[in-house]
């Protein structure tokens, strides 16, 4: 972009992540505390990188069991059913309800892979120190952000089947251990979002 | 009141070339100047909305967050819904759907169901009503700032109306084997999305930060020549 864009690295300026107070520290490399409201102040947040694509790959590695194992397995007097998240959307799609079907589809399957590859190549860009579309990356970075929580929609669903449909011995759904992995997805995948750092997209722009 | 406001014109005043700040999605450095009640400022780097200036914000904040702090204890405490089917009956809160996943063996799924559904909201909604209720002194407690810090860490984990699309969808998978029946909890549940979400959007944080007693002990009139460098100030 511009040459000399002026930002608050560049001056040696910190602003707090908490209260928004724009200060002046005495050594930018130890910045301390805010002044105003007592958070730790970090010129960037700190080892965002190497931090993110932790929390992507333990993730990753989540999402296979997620998908695999079972996360419901329903009894009735005469047989036992494993549903796993994907045969959930199928049945979902049977019974007749397709825009369900959808929303869970979406929610469930798509926007876990989607977050996880868009914060991978958010952290490539900003590793190769591209400057190119920024607007648009921190776009793709605030729908990440955004639309991440509403990935924990399975696990609601499950619970609350679960906690409705126990008519013992008649009829009873427990939870399989493919939800805890699918949560641990979720979870993972947010608090990635939490730690990277949006700021280090323009960072390469600002020299 | 009166005196309160006096105080918020005082501070505008000192400041009036407006604030310098860095914008937190892109770390430019801008001037914010005095907005027009109701308008939003932009950083023209990034588009991110950088200040908001909200009419009559922590009354209207405050005014909704109690709202939601009684509907939050009734959303919690009343049946979500209830369930009939081959001559059985059963029934579940809000709190219920974690307590039988962990009575089924997975307990850290029912303890992060708990949290995002129950605990980080009514975190959100308690820490926002005290630093409200403090915020109506002058300088605003410290510790004022370290609630709305942690209940803003908590907004973002809870979870209501995900809950509320997932009961949805438990619903009409259950509606071919069982007849539902929605209780209070349901309708207070909806209630509560709708408070929390204009709590947001009416509340303006900055508001409590600019009057907030500081951390480091200095004195308000301290503030703007301590803070804010020398250079860079005109």
């Amino acid at each position: 972009m511009r040459a000399g864009v002026l930002t608050g690295i560049r001056l040696g300026l910190v602003s707090c992540e908490s209260c928004g107070l724009l200060s002046r520290p005495l050594r930018v490399a130890e910045p301390g505390h805010c002044p105003r409201c007592g958070e730790e102040l970090e010129l960037r947040r700190h080892n965002a990188i190497q931090r993110t694509w932790a929390l992507i790959i333990a993730a990753f590695i989540c999402y296979i069991p997620a998908n695999v194992l079972p996360v419901m397995v329903s009894n009735t007097l005469v047989s036992t059913e494993d549903d796993t998240i994907l045969s959930g959307v199928v049945l979902l799609y049977e019974t007749g309800s397709w825009p369900l079907a959808l929303i869970v589809l979406i929610a469930s399957v798509m926007i876990p892979l989607a977050k996880l590859s868009a914060l991978a190549y958010l952290l490539i860009t900003v590793q190769r120190r591209s400057i190119e579309g920024q607007n648009d990356r921190i776009r793709l970075y605030r729908i990440v952000e955004f639309v991440g929580r509403w990935s924990m929609l399975d696990v609601f669903v499950i619970a609350f089947t679960v906690a409705l449909i126990q008519l013992q011995p008649l009829m009873s759904v427990e939870p399989g251990y493919g939800v805890l992995f699918f949560a641990a997805v979720v979870v993972l995948t947010m608090i990635a979002a939490e730690t990277f750092d949006p700021r280090s997209i323009w960072d390469s722009s600002n020299e | 009141m009166l005196g309160m406001n006096q105080t918020i014109g005082e501070n505008r005043m000192s400041q009036l070339p407006g604030e310098l700040m860095a914008c937190p999605d892109c770390d430019l450095l801008q001037r914010i100047p005095a907005l027009p009640p109701g308008s939003k400022a932009r950083c023209p780097r990034c588009g991110h909305t950088v200040a908001s200036s909200k009419p009559d914000s922590m009354d209207r904040t405050l005014a909704l967050a109690v709202a939601a702090a009684i509907v939050l204890i009734i959303a919690n405490t009343t049946s979500l819904m209830g369930l009939q089917a081959v001559g059985r009956e059963a029934s579940t809160t809000i709190l219920g759907g974690a307590v039988e996943m962990w009575l089924q063996g997975q307990e850290i799924t029912a303890l992060l169901i708990a949290f995002c559904a129950v605990f980080a909201p009514a975190i959100h909604i308690g820490f926002m009503l005290t630093v409200l209720l403090a915020a109506r002194r002058s300088p605003v407690p410290w510790w004022a700032g370290l609630l709305l810090r942690w209940s803003e860490w908590h907004e973002g984990w809870g979870m209501i109306e995900v809950m509320m699309l997932g009961i949805m969808v438990a619903l009409i998978k259950i509606a071919e084997l069982a007849r539902v029946i929605p209780g209070i909890g349901m309708f207070a549940a909806g209630a509560l999305v709708l408070l929390i979400a204009a709590m947001t959007v009416s509340f303006d944080p900055h508001e409590v930060w600019e009057r907030l007693e500081w951390a480091n002990g200095e004195t308000p009139s301290m503030r703007r020549e301590s803070a804010v460098s020398k250079g860079v100030n005109p």
